[in-house]
């Protein structure tokens, strides 16, 4: 069977313009009790890359410069 | 990262603690503590830091017996009546004799309890008989103060390697485990002298109303590896058809009332605005009450705040807000609900294995040890009833402690190298597939299937026909899954303990043939609690590839119980009520 994507909104925002993972900072990924961040090769930022949320907030609170949002997930709201 | 890398390296060590989040730092102190010679290994899937079911904290102590407040035997004798008789009183006692010694020692960890104007413990009342709450002011800090001490004691931490399958020498004794990075899939072997399980509940068994797969009452990285893994290595499991269900917000996986807002004079309440139960203490009977009122005429279940003083809500919503689950305020804000206006909806969470609320767990004496020659279990996965995080902590030392001792007189036990050369086939077919199911598909299905055939009410026809259908995932799950990264690989891994549990579910749901801890073993066509024939453990396990279930004869009870005593939890509901 053959696969096919299944677009989410996702619960986790990052704002690029305060996100420092560029300078090295990997700390949200690092947190992040179920492994769904990661640091965009092409930006260089952090985004989510798996929709897989608990939506507990280490990634929010851990980040030193302030730059990630953790929303509440579509279905849940 | 997320590409495969081909890789097998092993590692020795004395003590191997597989789980970082609440008892499985405490094991790791406490085997390092005991003799610092030792090599202890903390091995956790996620990141030592904010793994497990207090990521974010925890605001406060369920059941601390302090003096002054309670004592050992009163402790021991409400954990029986609450868990309907079915305790080895043991292990219990073991821990309401211990844990005082363990808040003081977390106090000295830099967490702080609350205190009254005398500067003593300041505890409130919750359970039904007794008084064994104790707020944590800076909740919030619990990790960073474990975290600090594991450094301090230079305990190794293995982040983001899963634990797989357990290894055992030829005599039965356990010699280790096999582990696979979730970001490159590389194997580990440990081979240790001793292993201490504290990979908490079995938390992603049911599914959640929302339908979001994540969004579970448990971290839902505690997908039931631990169990899963005890089952394999043949250990006996403890009455796991009593479930775990809880009192969570609607939609929100947030518990609310009992701990935090109870001390402060809200209460659980009826569509009227009524309280319907006298205690708000998480016990089975008390899930029943609320599973009655809720698809009764006087329905939903809320939390009510709305009486109370605005500064007092301002206070609870304060606690709420920054510990444990600190969304939940977004959440609310969202919905346009102002605690002090209007009362929340409640209801309850999907099913689980998890002692630390119930009693389903792998079974355990008053050592922490399980039937397998060298392998501990503590915290939420182990079978100590309604033990809770200080329960976490408390037997994950004593699990800790005696570890050591045995790792001491242990040489390190040889493995057979065909159990991980096979391990490494199960584990990366998912990886070999060029497409199939995904591992969130299947997920789905399995828990779906979970929620439509195993939740209580429990019908045993219902509960056949689901043992088919999960007969049938399991066919997927080994013919059709395919995961295309090493995370979807962990996904899949999971995917497994998942199937794994809800076989054990179903199989212990239908062997116990009565009712027992009010809403969580609710066999609707065995509907009495038959003390003759059942008043007794349960224990499930692998034998020749087949799970068997036993009965056991509970121990004879360290603090007897009296005939009216022990039905104290049957006189739940409010005495006016219809």
């Amino acid at each position: 069977m053959p696969l096919a994507l299944s677009p989410t909104a996702i619960p986790v925002i990052v704002d690029e313009a305060k996100c420092i993972a560029d300078k090295g900072c990997t700390v949200c990924v690092d947190v992040c009790p179920l492994d769904v961040l990661r640091i965009s090769d092409l930006t260089g930022k952090a985004y989510m890359k798996f929709d897989e949320c608990w939506y507990c907030m280490p990634c929010e609170t851990d980040c030193p410069t302030g730059a990630v949002t953790v929303n509440i997930p579509y279905l849940l709201r | 990262m997320d590409d495969f890398i081909d890789g097998l390296s092993e590692v020795a060590c004395d003590v191997l603690v597989i789980g970082g989040g609440t008892a499985g730092p405490m094991a790791a102190l406490k085997a390092k503590q005991k003799n610092p010679a030792l090599n202890v290994v903390l091995l956790e899937k996620a990141n030592v830091k904010r793994s497990g079911a207090i990521s974010m904290g925890m605001d406060g102590l369920n059941n601390a017996v302090v003096p002054g407040y309670a004592t050992p035997e009163q402790y021991t004798k409400e954990i029986t009546i609450a868990n309907d008789g079915i305790v080895d009183q043991a292990p219990v006692f073991k821990y309401a004799s211990r844990c005082y010694d363990i808040i003081q020692e977390l106090d000295r960890f830099g967490i702080r309890f609350q205190r009254n104007a005398n500067g003593d413990y300041d505890l409130k009342k919750v359970h039904h008989l007794g008084t064994y709450v104790l707020p944590m002011p800076n909740g919030e800090t619990v990790k960073k103060a474990l975290y600090r001490q594991l450094k301090r004691e230079r305990i190794l931490i293995s982040n983001r390697f899963m634990a797989t399958r357990l290894l055992t020498a030829k005599d039965g004794r356990i010699a280790g485990a096999v582990a696979v990075n979730t970001r490159t899939s590389e194997f580990l072997v440990l081979r240790a002298k001793a292993v201490i399980l504290c990979m908490g509940a079995a938390g992603r068994l049911g599914l959640p109303h929302s339908g979001y797969l994540f969004g579970t009452y448990e971290n839902p990285t505690n997908s039931g590896d631990g169990y899963a893994m005890a089952y394999h290595a043949g250990a006996a499991l403890a009455n796991l058809e009593c479930y775990q269900i809880n009192p969570l917000i609607k939609d929100y996986n947030g518990p609310a009332c009992a701990y935090v807002a109870g001390p402060f004079g809200a209460y659980t309440a009826n569509s009227e605005g009524k309280r319907f139960i006298e205690s708000d203490y998480w016990s089975g009977q008390m899930m029943q009450e609320f599973y009655n009122e809720l698809q009764s005429g006087k329905g939903p279940v809320f939390l009510k705040l709305n009486h109370l003083h605005p500064d007092t809500v301002g206070e609870i919503a304060d606690i709420l807000h920054r510990v444990e689950r600190p969304s939940r305020g977004r959440f609310h804000t969202a919905r346009g609900t102002d605690y002090r206006e209007t009362m929340i909806e409640m209801h309850i969470s999907e099913i689980g294995f998890c002692s630390g609320h119930s009693a389903s767990g792998v079974f355990v004496d008053e050592y922490a040890r399980t039937t397998v020659p060298g392998l501990y279990a503590a915290g939420d996965m182990a079978s100590v009833p309604h033990n809770y995080m200080l329960g976490a902590f408390t037997n994950g030392a004593v699990a800790g402690e005696h570890a050591a001792e045995a790792a001491q007189e242990t040489d390190l036990p040889d493995y057979d190298p065909d159990v991980v050369r096979f391990e490494r086939t199960r584990v990366l077919a998912p990886t070999r597939r060029e497409d199939g199911i995904p591992p969130n598909q299947l997920e789905y299905k399995v828990r779906r299937l979970v929620n439509d055939y195993l939740q209580p009410p429990k019908v045993t026809s219902r509960m056949r026909i689901g043992q088919q259908r999960l007969a049938e995932a399991r066919q997927d799950l080994e013919t059709a899954l395919v995961a295309r990264n090493p995370h979807e690989l962990m996904r899949s891994l999971e995917v497994s303990s998942i199937l794994d549990c809800a076989d054990m579910a179903a199989h212990a749901s239908l062997y116990r043939t009565e009712s027992r801890w009010g809403l969580y073993h609710n066999r609707i066509d065995h509907p009495e609690k038959d003390d003759e024939n059942w008043c007794c453990h349960a224990l499930l396990r692998k034998v020749d590839g087949r799970m068997i279930s036993e009965k056991r004869a509970i121990q004879p009870y360290i603090v007897p119980i009296e005939t009216e005593e022990r039905t104290a939890y049957e006189r739940l509901r409010v005495s006016n009520q219809a």
